[in-house]
């Protein structure tokens, strides 16, 4: 593997949700809301190599779909530093964010909500190549017929509209606009989980045939533990904003670390296993709006000790390429 | 299995359409036993939910149950009207829904809710009435529930809302709950957690359950006998470890061979080809026969419901030859060959 | 695996269909199409041109519905203080306030517009300013607005529509800014912005396209409502001027002799703009249904 491609450096992001006006009158009442911050993403650092694949996974509240769109240039991060090839991604310009790159892009979960349903797909796939002179105006049909090519679509599809296609030949219309910008990487948010079970096969065969030809790096954002096994080289698995572990692939399914990834692989179904007794995570997810003191997961955690509740341990190495956030591998938890 | 609580014979479900009559539900039997769960399985567009809805009585107009029966204990209920329906339903059957907020009222206290639940059907005081929901969301795994009856939905988390939603499906202690999608927005974590709810529910209330899922994971871990849906009909039914285990339908066998987590990482995915049909444009004859590896001439007649010996049956012309003791991915060679 | 072929034609079609489910949105549209053509062909339906004072008769002043005055044919709804053939004078009088409302309608959509997508797209200050300006003037009757505005800028066809454009834009906006809201949130325009695709490029063909069928039905309705409102002002005396009366003169113009017993020189312009705004309202209803997307197709 060559150098870092990508490198997420303590990047946080906050989100700051101020009451309106109306509830700043009822706060002078002491009725109101106050400012409340969502801590999305919490001091997460990683670096992503060229050619490889890193899966994201967690739960509902776990920033993995904030840390993507970090990386993807939509949120600029609070704190911290996303460099592409040593340049930043995103900038922040007063309350907007200013992408600056166009090497990184991004294929959404929905494929019914992240196509502009107005708009011929040929030219959904074409604007972007387009305006920033990937490809000439002139020339543009031919590309974007190419495009549709290689993610499997009749390219005599390119002028008609999103209704008229299927979830899955959706997903294959974003993937081509996404390619059609020449991306060095390429973040993928859920990219087939509102999808059939039998069209989540043919868009993933398409996502690890892709990454063959076109030798892509990618960030692959999933709930679905089977589907980031089957796709990535690394995993991260995320926490409540913060990444609790990290390994090569094979590694982490054969030996999870963290108590809260063993939890994790212990509660999802799994098909062929026959009624089983589950051991499910007892307890909720909690609020990333309160998220517990220490490490995060202590309140659920069957091996939490006094020092969990203190102190959030650091992500740190537990053998080559893997490194875990857990007191039980340096200094124990009391 | 003669000691059916629910059994639905051939139901019909339609929709009338701009484009004329949708069969969303075509001819759809299957029977539920006393404290079994029933995975009703299918994609989108395979009329698992509407036969869910079908069963409830809750299909609107443009959409009607054009024939068939759904026998509670033998009781028809597809010629109950009205209000006959509306005794019938909550207390003997009842729903759970993909959202609990289908269920649960934003502006009411969830206990307020429940008393009213409880005394829609049994004329008990409020204090009594009052108990039966604790003890209800103490059933469902609820952590004090005296507290979480003095709270609003929106105080809840998704996953204690569809336990408070299961809680109240369980009020009147119905024969089966229809359950539609009910984990499918949450949590694996909260999923796990329901998941053994269920099932502890279902052994000890003696409840039988239809959950209606995509997720063959949660049906293969969680149910007793499986039935798969495809445009409409049952293809496949039987008990749900010997389905798993050998497919007789190649639908089937195709769902299954595509789950990623029982193939080597990076290895390419058996798949079926093509996409889900349009209701309004189904093929003739069998409905899955142009994405079939096994189609032949005889597909484009409606296939025959063959059964075999261990109480399963599939809809197909060429059904697979059981496999005995072989891993799971044997059956999708044919499958790799074919994509 | 062939998508459904569809295309806009089969769209309008299926909108079609829906539409006419309901026969008085049908009924209404007739109305308002038979309006428009009366109102475009006026010269050649009409019997006499009410505005050429050399084809006017005192004589024939005040005549009720039915009476053959002194050019020979019937005066079927009556003739006013000067003589006009009512019938005739509606005529013209509805494609003053048709045009009026129409050009009204057009220009406070495309300002509304603007100024909504603008607060929409761009969020943080920039919206809370411009909504609470909009706020502000929404909460003012539109009459009062038209009304300070017709004083000040005097009368005249394009003071008018000015002043009809000013009371009226602020509808457009916030209907424009809801919508657009809504849109803004969603993954397309993310995914426009992560391209990413310049500022103007996302606004004008992904936000408003996708903002555009609400706004539509509020148009129909603002159209009727500028009618209605042309009309007030012109009752008043402060429309356009007597020379080019609109549906709203007309009805002041026969005010005064209403408690005589010639009622017909007010009451028929007056069921004319009736039936215009409420036939406007209804197909504008109608259409809102048809294209609400929570409706099951």
């Amino acid at each position: 593997m060559s150098a870092a491609l990508l490198d997420i450096d303590h990047v946080s992001k906050r989100f700051v949700k101020r009451p309106s006006l109306g509830e700043r009158i009822a706060g002078l009442l002491g009725a109101g809301r106050k400012t409340e911050i969502v801590r999305a993403v919490s001091d997460v650092s990683l670096t992503v190599r060229k050619g490889e694949v890193v899966g994201l996974v967690g739960e509902s509240g776990c920033g993995k779909s904030t840390l993507g769109r970090i990386i993807a240039g939509i949120y600029a991060p609070s704190d911290g530093k996303v460099l592409f090839g040593n340049a930043p991604v995103a900038k922040e310009q007063g309350r907007r964010t200013e992408k600056l790159t166009t090497q990184v892009q991004m294929v959404h979960q929905d494929p019914f909500a992240s196509l502009n349903p107005r708009m011929r797909i040929g030219d959904t796939v074409a604007e972007g190549p387009v305006t920033h002179n990937i490809v000439k105006a002139r020339d543009a049909d031919a590309y974007v017929a190419d495009m549709l090519g290689r993610v499997g679509l009749d390219p005599s599809y390119r002028r008609r509209f999103p209704h008229q296609f299927s979830g899955g030949q959706r997903q294959r219309i974003a993937i081509a606009r996404a390619l059609a910008m020449k991306p060095d990487l390429l973040v993928l948010d859920e990219p087939v989980a509102s999808l059939d079970v039998s069209i989540q096969a043919q868009v993933l065969n398409l996502f690890m045939d892709l990454r063959q030809d076109l030798d892509l790096t990618a960030i692959f954002i999933s709930h679905d533990l089977g589907v980031v096994r089957h796709v990535s080289d690394r995993v991260a698995i995320m926490y409540l904003g913060r990444i609790v572990e990290l390994a090569p692939t094979a590694e982490l399914y054969a030996a999870p670390n963290h108590p809260y990834t063993k939890a994790l692989f212990e509660s999802v179904p799994r098909v062929g296993v026959g009624r089983k007794d589950f051991r499910p995570i007892a307890g909720e997810i909690p609020s990333p709006l309160h998220p517990p003191n220490g490490c995060h997961f202590h309140p659920r955690c069957p091996l939490a000790g006094p020092r969990c509740k203190r102190e959030a341990p650091a992500l740190s190495a537990i053998g080559p390429g893997r490194a875990s956030a857990c007191h039980l591998n340096g200094g124990g938890t009391d | 299995m003669s000691d059916a609580i629910l059994r639905v014979n051939n139901l019909q479900t339609q929709f009338q359409t701009r484009n004329g009559v949708l069969k969303a539900v075509d001819g759809v039997s299957f029977e539920v036993g006393r404290g079994r769960i029933l995975g009703l399985v299918g994609e989108s567009g395979s009329g698992k939910s509407v036969t869910g809805y079908s069963i409830l009585g809750l299909i609107e107009a443009p959409g009607e149950v054009a024939g068939g029966e759904v026998l509670l204990k033998g009781q028809d209920l597809t010629r109950l009207k009205g209000e006959a329906m509306r005794r019938v339903r909550g207390a003997q059957i009842a729903m759970v829904f993909q959202d609990p907020m289908m269920t649960l009222n934003p502006v009411l206290k969830i206990g307020t809710q429940m008393i009213a639940a409880v005394r829609a059907h049994d004329k008990v005081s409020r204090k009594v009435a009052w108990g039966r929901a604790r003890d209800a969301l103490a059933k469902v795994g609820i952590p004090s529930p005296e507290e979480r009856l003095d709270a609003y939905p929106h105080q809840l988390s998704g996953g204690m809302r569809q336990r408070v939603a299961i809680a109240i499906a369980l009020l009147h202690s119905p024969a089966v709950i229809i359950a539609d999608e009910p984990t499918t927005a949450l949590d694996v974590s909260i999923q796990g957690q329901i998941l053994a709810e269920v099932r502890r529910l279902a052994d000890e209330t003696g409840t039988a359950f239809v959950w209606v899922t995509h997720d063959l994971a949660v049906v293969s871990s969680l149910a007793d006998d499986i039935c798969v849906m495809y445009a409409g009909r049952v293809v496949e039914t039987g008990a749900a470890a010997d389905v798993i285990a050998s497919p007789r339908h190649p639908y089937t066998a195709g769902l299954l061979a595509s789950v990623p987590a029982e193939h080597e990482p990076g290895e390419r995915l058996p798949q079926v080809p093509g996409s889900t049909p349009s209701l309004a444009d189904l093929p003739p004859g069998c409905a899955f026969a142009p994405r079939c590896f096994k189609a032949g001439p005889a597909c484009t007649t409606t296939p025959p419901v063959q059964t075999f010996a261990d109480g399963r049956s599939a809809l197909c012309h060429y059904p697979i030859e059981p496999v005995s003791c072989q891993p799971l991915s044997s059956t999708s060679t044919t499958y790799r060959s074919a994509s | 695996m062939s998508a459904p072929v569809e295309t806009r034609w089969g769209r309008l079609a299926n909108f079609w269909t829906d539409f006419r489910q309901n026969p008085v949105a049908v009924a209404a549209l007739i109305v308002i199409v038979s309006v428009i053509l009366m109102a475009i062909f006026a010269p050649l339906v009409a019997p006499q041109d009410p505005y050429n004072q050399k084809t006017l008769d005192l004589f024939d002043a005040r005549l009720p519905p039915g009476e053959i005055g002194s050019g020979g044919y019937v005066h079927w709804l009556g003739t006013d203080a000067a003589g006009r053939d009512l019938f005739s004078a509606i005529l013209y009088g509805l494609r003053t306030s048709l045009i009026i409302g129409m050009l009204a309608g057009t220009f406070a959509l495309v300002l509304g517009a603007t100024v909504g997508l603008i607060a929409a797209y761009y969020g943080g200050r920039t919206e809370a300013l411009i909504m609470r300006v909009i706020d502000l003037q929404l909460s003012l009757p539109a009459i009062l607005l038209a009304l300070v505005l017709v004083a000040m800028l005097g009368q005249g066809l394009p003071q008018l529509v000015a002043a009809l454009v000013a009371a009226q834009y602020a509808y457009f906006a916030r209907t424009t800014h809801g919508a657009a809201s809504a849109e803004r949130g969603k993954d397309y325009i993310e995914a426009a912005l992560s391209t990413p695709l310049p500022a103007r490029r996302v606004l004008f063909r992904h936000l408003l396209p996708n903002a555009l069928p609400p706004l539509l039905v509020v148009a129909t309705v603002q159209v009727a409502n500028s009618i209605a409102l042309e009309a007030t002002l012109s009752f008043l005396g402060l429309g356009l001027p007597l020379t080019k009366p609109s549906l709203g003169s007309l009805i002041s113009n026969g005010f005064q002799f209403l408690l005589s017993g010639r009622y017909w020189i007010s009451i028929y312009p007056g069921i004319a703009l009736m039936l215009t705004v409420v036939a406007i309202n209804l197909v504008g209803d109608q259409v809102r249904h048809v294209l609400n997307p929570r409706r099951s197709r």
